[in-house]
């Protein structure tokens, strides 16, 4: 079944425009000029219910915009979608009581009550029966080691704190669809590995949809098996995540370890005609960056042979570097030749 | 298309799961429950922080005061106004600014700062009516007003000025009565001055004018039967009036009789009247929203 079904989404703000100086000041008192401006720009996609699906693109690429849409906070001003069955914007009331949201940049408790009351108060928001309320936050509160934090006022807790109750808040009444908007921002690894694996867990004991944005590649690496990833308001990717690193990897290291000592020089003599680079910390130890035209089989045969190794490590591209020149670039298609060279190489792996 | 959801909801609690379901009344209890615990948590925050809120006694019995020594100097010798007689006064402009002590909130304020940073949209993830949560929170720190500001404030007063109540239980009963709805048009005309963020960038000005508007419009500073002839017949026709002309004028004894059920009239139809704009602007703005800040 689906959970998320979105088609052809698109919205568009008036945003007034200032004139300059002060005539432009005067003129604005009497005729606004307003600019269009699409956010996004007639997206589709869908995603399965109990899938983990990463959303992510620059800032201001649209993402947030997307997930106000899907969470019927705004009206889209074009476009079909349906999130649970519903459509989010036409019974927002009854629609939001089926999903969860976490706002990393908004807090969703009330500053001045207590913890406990604030989840007492949203139980009551949310229709939650008292029985299915107990057991739901025992479990939340033993999961996320909550226990000592309940009877705090939320202006005192720490941002790992907050943001570990604000996940408990948008939990609470169970829902079946799950939107995170930057859950780990500022947060430090031991309280983001903590909500990673929470997540992943929830996801997998109650089969929650659940669609994350960030800024945080681990995030993704972590949970997702999915990526949409949104450039200017459109999507340019949206498939795995190994596809997207094999598709975009710019090459590979490979790291030796010799037992005797072989000097760099030795080492580019033996790779002479292929467009490597060689690094050496010591006799001892190498590296070589191979591009993705060269496979690396072909690299290793003609050291192999000569050198003595006693280790070998390949290193491939890390997805920020991936992320980070697909956002350069604006878009996720590789580039001809690239193809061509990583054909030859899927080829070759296959030999 | 709900089926779909209904089989989901249905599958979360068969597998062990809270869900939102349960028999309509009960959920529809809660829901009140809620209402009411966003009364109750106002009033207690605003407890907490009452330090905060003392000296607004001083102020109002200072603004009391200023305003009855102008009268005084007015009246001089005369002994009627515009219908007031001197005593009349006296008392009209206690329990004007008492009154006013107990509806006034910032709404509009806390509405528009909601629109502006953003955070309205926590508002909208929530199932339950934003306009109603923002009626409760005032009537939790109107509660709070009543009881810790309004009436030691109204002890102050008459000890200090020759204020002369009514003493029959039915007067302080209608009194109430009225009062309540003044509050509730006051809290409206904040509601659709702070929605008024929706559709302009800045409503700081126009929260400025509306408190102006609504402290001299309503016949606090100046009763409204004081004012010029074409003035005071538009007035009569705007809500303004029954937020503290009215009420006050009945409860200082100047309108009698069928008069008291007329004035209750003039309150409940203005209060439905604005309920008009409300929905209005609220629908529209959730058209044209736009979540500031990403």
């Amino acid at each position: 079944m689906t959970a998320i079904q979105v088609q052809d989404l698109r919205k568009t703000f008036k945003v007034q425009k200032n004139r300059e100086g002060l005539k432009g000041a005067f003129a604005d008192l009497f005729k606004r000029e307003y600019t269009e401006v699409t956010a996004v720009k007639d997206i589709s996609f869908s995603i399965p219910e109990g899938e983990i699906c990463g959303y992510i693109g620059e800032n201001g690429a649209g993402k947030s915009t997307t997930i106000k849409m899907l969470t019927g906070i705004l009206v889209p001003t074009s476009g079909n979608l349906t999130v649970g069955g519903y459509v989010p914007y036409l019974e927002r009331e009854k629609f939001v009581k089926n999903i969860g949201v976490v706002f990393g940049q908004r807090s969703q408790l009330w500053w001045d009550i207590g913890v406990i009351e604030s989840f007492q108060l949203l139980r009551k928001v949310y229709r939650v029966s008292e029985q299915d309320f107990k057991k739901r936050l025992d479990e939340l509160v033993e999961r996320l080691q909550l226990q000592e934090l309940l009877n705090r006022p939320v202006r005192k807790l720490s941002l790992g704190q907050r943001m570990r109750c604000e996940l408990v808040a948008a939990l609470l009444h169970n829902p079946s669809i799950v939107f995170l908007d930057e859950p780990t921002i500022g947060l430090d690894i031991v309280v983001k590995s903590e909500i990673r694996e929470f997540l992943k867990d929830m996801n997998r004991e109650h089969g929650t949809t659940i669609l994350l944005t960030t800024h945080d590649l681990q995030d993704i690496e972590a949970l997702c098996s999915r990526v949409i990833m949104l450039d200017d308001g459109r999507i340019i990717y949206d498939g795995g995540l190994e596809d997207l690193k094999q598709r975009w990897g710019t090459g590979r290291e490979v790291q030796f370890q010799f037992g005797n000592a072989t000097k760099r020089q030795q080492l580019e003599l033996w790779t002479e005609g292929m467009s490597v680079t060689w690094s050496a910390e010591n006799d001892l130890g190498a590296s070589v960056w191979i591009p993705l035209e060269l496979n690396v089989s072909d690299v290793l045969g003609r050291v192999v042979g000569k050198a003595d190794i006693t280790d070998i490590k390949i290193i491939e591209t890390n997805t920020d570097d991936i992320v980070r020149s697909i956002y350069q670039s604006g878009s996720a298609d590789k580039p001809e030749k690239q193809a061509a060279a990583l054909k030859d190489e899927r080829e070759a792996l296959h030999v | 298309m709900s089926d779909k959801l209904n089989a989901a909801t249905a599958m979360s609690s068969s597998s062990g799961g809270s869900s939102s379901g349960g028999p309509p009344e009960n959920s529809r209890r809660l829901l009140f429950g809620a209402y009411l615990d966003f009364i109750r948590i106002r009033f207690l925050t605003m407890l907490a922080y009452r330090i905060n809120y003392y000296s607004g006694i001083l102020i109002y019995s200072l603004n009391i005061g200023v305003n009855y020594f102008t009268w005084m100097a007015i009246y001089g010798n005369g002994d009627s106004l515009g219908g007031f007689t001197a005593t009349q006064m006296t008392s009209y402009v206690a329990v004007s600014w008492m009154a006013r002590a107990f509806y006034f909130n910032n709404l509009d304020r806390e509405i528009s700062t909601d629109i502006r940073d953003g955070s309205i949209a926590i508002q909208f993830i929530r199932p339950y009516n934003y306009v109603l949560v923002k009626m409760m929170q005032g009537f939790g720190e109107g509660m709070f007003r009543f009881l810790l500001f309004m009436i030691p404030g109204m002890a102050i007063a008459m000890l200090l000025f020759p204020v002369q109540l009514p003493t029959a239980p039915s007067a302080w009963a209608g009194f109430l009565v009225m009062l309540f709805f003044s509050f509730l048009i006051n809290s409206q005309i904040n509601i659709i001055t702070g929605l008024s963020a929706f559709f302009v960038e800045n409503n700081e000005g126009m929260m400025r004018m509306k408190r102006v508007i609504v402290d001299l419009f309503s016949g606090l500073i100046v009763p409204i039967s004081l004012f010029p002839d074409w003035l005071s017949s538009i007035l009569k026709v705007l809500p303004f009036q029954a937020i503290t002309y009215l009420p006050g004028s009945v409860f200082t004894g100047r309108v009698q009789g069928v008069g008291i059920w007329n004035v209750l009239g003039i309150q409940i139809v203005w209060f439905l009247a604005l309920l008009i704009p409300i929905v209005w602007l609220y629908h529209a703005a959730r058209q044209r929203l736009f979540v500031q800040g990403g």
